[in-house]
């Protein structure tokens, strides 16, 4: 499935944002907090209507399709679920078949087979009757992207969905959403992850694209400078992807004196799964 | 996670439907077709039982009779006449499918509510719509009005509990969503302070039409005549099954605006229909029985607790469970203090009040079932 963006604009966080998501690639979006990525996901799966410039999937305006039309072809794995729901994780994952059911609203034998397989890819099989509000962070995570496998999806929407997820499970998560060989359109903080796992990238910075083409020309140090104000390192690994290193300042850093315990300032934070090579303190 | 070749094993035990329960251990659960012909079944039973119970008890079998000789003449012979036959055919019984029906209703709107607001506390009653739409009753007898025939008081109960459920939404929104505990404590305000209206308004006017304060803080069913039954019957009967027809979409509310967005259903213009049909019920059933508060909120709540949360099966079975609640909480009423009767929501206040602070205690502590 093919997602055409254009001219989108959207209150003041879409600037005239045109991209396309070419059918069977995953596609990233990449870009600051607040750069407009979630707003731009949004538009795509007919959350918000652009103020002006239209989304097309397939060559149809998603907002002149209707919604359920849409939901059988777009499936979302976004940011915010709410985590206070009672219903088992097998329910839940269940609920993907609701665009596709018909006026009795019941599962078919083939369905029902098609939520055990999903929760099995996504291994929560064995969460299956635990309440979705009790699992943890990366949990939920997985159980929505068996939810929004069960869609059967031909576009598959990901915002964030490494969050919460330790690095086996990221790692397992971009391998499996690889190997469906649908459209993936997915936003990522980590630019290493990004790199590995999509064949195009797209940088907003301040609800416009700044950049657009394959990974290895996207993620340069002048990209990192320009649009996230970092001093970083990016060499070339054997495989051509880009190794991203993020010096971080040894003590004695930048930290308003109010805020430092006992003179020692300095960021010894962290930076997300990043290489971190720290200098040594001065 | 497994990468997708790996992971093509189909589990033999297949997982319940969307927005069914996870299954008893022992996967002993009455169909669910099964349960609704049970409760139909015990709501016929309770219909006749409850006619013959009052101030005059009546055998349940000279009831059955006089009913079955009503309904089918051909095949049941003529009942003994006289007084005992008004009381079943002219004061009991429409009474009592009165009680049924408002009941049935309010259980539907409960669940209805619940999930469009994503709120387990949501009730017509604590978060304003009934004492708006008393309000509205009132005001439009007051001014003795009917424009719209014998429609003028449910449509002007109607008009209440609409004003009364924007005012409460307008207020606990905060940043485009509705807080949970916003919408009760805005609830509650509006609440108080419509009663208040209501109460001062009718003990400062000598209109017999306008009906007691007590009737409209409390409810109650007394003096229900054939004619106050038709429309709210209608009224829930419609409700009740264009509810179940959106039940699927109401399920994927749980999944918050988002995910029920992307799972195709419009949320704007579901809520907006949903509440207004809740509105209607609420309208139409408060202009006959008064403020009955909480049936609204414990019935969902106990069948979800025995039959879990799919509105699928929730609304039906609450329907039927609201019902028979509310015709045996009504021959409570008019049997706990004879010849007196009690306020049919004070009865349903004892009962509901607990089942209010367990779920306030559960939602704050955060920590589901």
């Amino acid at each position: 499935m093919n997602v055409e963006v254009q001219g989108v604009h959207w209150l003041h966080v879409l600037r005239d944002v045109s991209l396309t998501a070419g059918s069977g690639r995953v596609t990233g979006l990449i870009g600051p907090n607040g750069s407009g990525k979630s707003s731009l996901l949004r538009c795509v799966y007919r959350r918000i209507r652009p103020d002006r410039g239209r989304v097309l999937i397939d060559g149809a305006d998603v907002w002149r399709t209707p919604a359920r039309e849409v939901a059988r072809q777009v499936a979302v794995v976004a940011q915010d679920t709410p985590a206070d729901l009672d219903d088992s994780v097998e329910h839940v994952v269940a609920l993907g078949r609701i665009p596709h059911l018909g006026a009795l609203g019941r599962l078919s034998a083939a369905e029902r087979a098609l939520v055990a397989e999903a929760m099995e890819t996504c291994e929560v099989t064995g969460l299956a009757r635990r309440p979705f509000a009790t699992l943890s962070g990366g949990e939920r995570q997985r159980v929505q992207l068996a939810r929004a496998l069960v869609q059967q999806p031909r576009l598959l929407i990901l915002d964030e969905p490494t969050n919460h997820l330790d690095p086996r499970h990221q790692v397992d998560l971009l391998r499996l959403v690889r190997a469906l060989g649908v459209t993936v359109l997915v936003t990522l903080h980590d630019l290493q992850l990004a790199a590995a796992a999509c064949d195009r990238l797209v940088v907003l910075d301040g609800g416009g694209v700044v950049a657009d083409g394959p990974v290895a020309q996207v993620v340069t140090e002048d990209l990192l400078r320009a649009v996230y104000r970092v001093e970083a390192e990016v060499e070339r690994g054997r495989d051509g992807l880009p190794r991203i290193f993020l010096p971080l300042p040894g003590p004695g850093g930048t930290v308003p004196a109010a805020l430092a315990r006992n003179g020692a300032a300095g960021g010894t934070g962290h930076a997300g799964t990043y290489d971190v090579s720290r200098e040594p303190a001065s | 996670m497994s990468s997708a070749e790996t992971g093509t094993g189909v589990r033999a035990e297949s997982p319940s439907p969307p927005g069914a329960p996870p299954r008893a251990a022992g996967g002993r659960r009455l169909a669910f077709p099964g349960v609704l012909v049970l409760l139909a079944a015990l709501l016929g039973v309770s219909l006749v039982a409850a006619v013959g119970l009052g101030p005059v008890s009546i055998p349940f079998a000279d009831v059955a009779r006089m009913l079955g000789h009503r309904l089918l003449p051909w095949l049941v012979q003529q009942a003994p006449g006289g007084p005992r036959a008004v009381i079943v055919l002219d004061i009991r019984l429409p009474r009592v499918l009165l009680g049924a029906v408002v009941g049935a209703g309010l259980a539907v709107v409960g669940a209805v509510l619940q999930a469009v607001l994503r709120n387990p506390l949501a009730d017509p009653y604590i978060i304003g719509a009934s004492s708006g739409a008393s309000l509205g009753a009132v005001l439009v007898m007051l001014a003795g009005l009917s424009p719209f025939g014998p429609l003028s008081l449910p449509l002007s109960a109607f008009a209440g509990a609409i004003a009364a459920f924007a005012l409460v939404l307008a207020l606990s929104r905060r940043g485009g969503q509705v807080a949970p505990a916003r919408l009760i404590l805005a609830g509650v305000a509006v609440a108080a302070l419509t009663e208040a209206v209501t109460s001062y308004i009718v003990l400062t006017t000598p209109d017999k039409e306008v009906r007691s304060a007590l009737f409209w803080s409390l409810g109650g069913l007394s003096g229900t005549q054939w004619r106050d039954v038709g429309v709210p019957a209608l009224v829930v009967a419609a409700a009740t099954a264009w509810a179940v027809s959106r039940a699927a979409p109401l399920n994927a509310l749980a999944l918050g605006d988002e995910g029920a967005t992307s799972l195709g259903v419009e949320v704007d213009r579901l809520r907006l229909r949903l509440i207004v049909v809740c509105a209607l019920v609420i309208g139409t059933v408060v202009a006959v029985s008064g403020g009955i508060g909480f049936v609204a909120l414990m019935v969902p709540h106990a069948v979800r607790l025995a039959s879990g949360g799919d509105n699928r099966r929730l609304i039906p079975i609450g329907a039927l469970s609201g019902a028979l609640l509310l015709v045996w909480v009504d021959v409570a009423a008019r049997m706990l203090n004879r010849p007196d009767e009690i306020p049919i929501g004070v009865i349903t206040a004892v009962l509901g009040s607990p089942f209010f602070l367990m779920l306030l205690v559960r939602a704050d502590r955060g920590a589901p079932r």
